[in-house]
């Protein structure tokens, strides 16, 4: 507990980062340029995949940091990280598969000329 | 603590006494908690995001659906709820601060550090709290047909008006029927502003106007428009007046929008709202000495693990509610 003042640099440090990833994607979200939200990969456009990945990083900073995952044992971080990403990236693939399944079904029965 | 452990481990891996997660019980079930807390929102992101991809070709975008900033007018997408994700990530550091401070045993830095914290709840809650109103109290207002799509309408220049702006003087002598006039304790929701009626004729009046779908063109990213002169088969079809958002039907387009957003923004909302109770308990206990006489501040972390869930909760809840 001796490293009082740079524990407080670190915080301040990962505010830096978490604010300017925020910034980064409001700024994204209002420009939306073009050339990123026309691109399509993995069933999404590119821009969702950034967006997607920026939260990612935020996610990991806050709970390695705030949180303080980093300073824990490495058993109990991978006991919690794991599991709770693992069974999420399962549950959403299951569930986006299947939404878009749902899409080609529906889009076959709406008309929008009248 | 640490010598009452010393004083009864035996030795062995398996005499007991030993911890091999380095956790004491209170975080490690706090951990548990926020765990399963995470799969209860992964599971209502993950039916959100089930049906935004089933409906991924008429979805209501959020840019223009969150245009407002309190007290300003205009459209200005998104600058408020950013506003309100920095408040929460900021009120997530004041936590972190308070946690570092109580390390070291200063109490003051402690109270200070978790008023902050508070306070910035406070305010994230409030701003959610103006952007729910502002989003069931409806800004331009819409009509829907009887398959429950939602036409909006659009001036030469491409910007949506509001019904009002170019709806018809009333002309028939419809009022709201309350249990006390009309039909004997027959009561009713309050009436739209204008109606249907009004709406059709202001429409045939206004050549400039335009009919906006809920469909996206999947090239331009923009809702596919109507022409004026092939308005009416569409018009025909026309069943209310909806103006606003409730969990049956809203102005911005899909009712599903609007049930998500209140239901996940709504449990996250809770979330910071008992969230600041125990704060506010804590904070309490920090300034009386509690954790003082205890001799640690482990009960000052314990709720900032939760603190901290709650500003990444929110971290999830806006990018796919408000960015993608």
């Amino acid at each position: 507990m001796t490293a009082a003042t740079s524990h407080k640099a670190l915080i301040w440090k990962v505010f830096g980062i978490l604010s300017v990833i925020t910034a980064v994607e409001v700024f994204l979200g209002i420009t939306k340029p073009a050339f990123l939200h026309t691109v399509y990969l993995a069933g999404t456009n590119l821009l969702n995949i950034i967006f997607l990945v920026l939260t990612l990083v935020k996610a990991y900073y806050i709970a390695w940091f705030f949180m303080h995952l980093a300073d824990e044992k490495k058993g109990l971080r991978r006991a919690i990280v794991w599991t709770v990403f693992f069974l999420i990236l399962y549950l959403a693939t299951l569930l986006l598969l299947e939404g878009d399944y749902l899409r080609g079904i529906e889009i076959n029965y709406t008309k929008w000329n009248y | 603590m640490e010598a009452n452990d010393a004083a009864t481990q035996t030795t062995g891996s398996w005499s007991g006494g030993n911890k091999p997660l380095g956790a004491s019980y209170g975080k490690m079930m706090m951990w548990f908690f926020i765990m399963s807390d995470a799969l209860t929102f992964s599971g209502f992101l993950g039916a959100y995001g089930l049906m935004r991809f089933k409906f991924l070709d008429t979805w209501p975008i959020a840019d223009e659906v969150f245009t407002h900033i309190p007290f300003i007018h205009g459209d200005y997408p998104m600058y408020y709820v950013a506003f309100m994700t920095f408040v929460l990530i900021f009120s997530s550091v004041t936590m972190v601060l308070a946690v570092d401070a109580g390390h070291h045993l200063k109490k003051g830095k402690v109270i200070f550090y978790m008023l902050l914290t508070i306070i910035g709840g406070i305010i994230f809650l409030g701003s959610q709290a103006w952007e729910w109103s502002h989003f069931i109290g409806g800004d331009k207002g819409a009509i829907q047909l009887n398959d429950g799509k939602i036409i909006q309408f659009i001036d030469a220049k491409g910007h949506q008006v509001k019904l009002e702006d170019f709806a018809a003087a009333k002309t028939d002598q419809r009022v709201r029927h309350t249990s006390s006039k009309g039909i004997w304790n027959v009561s009713e929701p309050a009436l739209p502003p204008v109606s249907l009626e009004q709406v059709i004729t202001g429409f045939k009046a206004h050549p400039d106007l335009q009919l906006r779908l809920e469909k996206i063109d999947s090239k331009t990213k923009e809702k596919l428009l109507v022409p004026h002169q092939d308005a009416g088969s569409y018009l025909a079809n026309a069943k209310r007046v909806v103006i606003g958002a409730n969990l049956e039907v809203n102005e911005y387009g899909k009712t599903l929008f609007g049930d998500f957003f209140f239901f996940i923004t709504g449990f996250h909302g809770f979330h910071v709202f008992s969230g600041i109770l125990i704060n506010i308990i804590i904070f309490f206990n920090v300034i009386i000495g509690t954790y003082e006489r205890r001799g640690h501040y482990e009960m000052v972390e314990k709720v900032a693990l939760y603190w901290h869930f709650v500003d990444l909760v929110w971290v999830f809840v806006f990018t796919f509610f408000y960015l993608v």
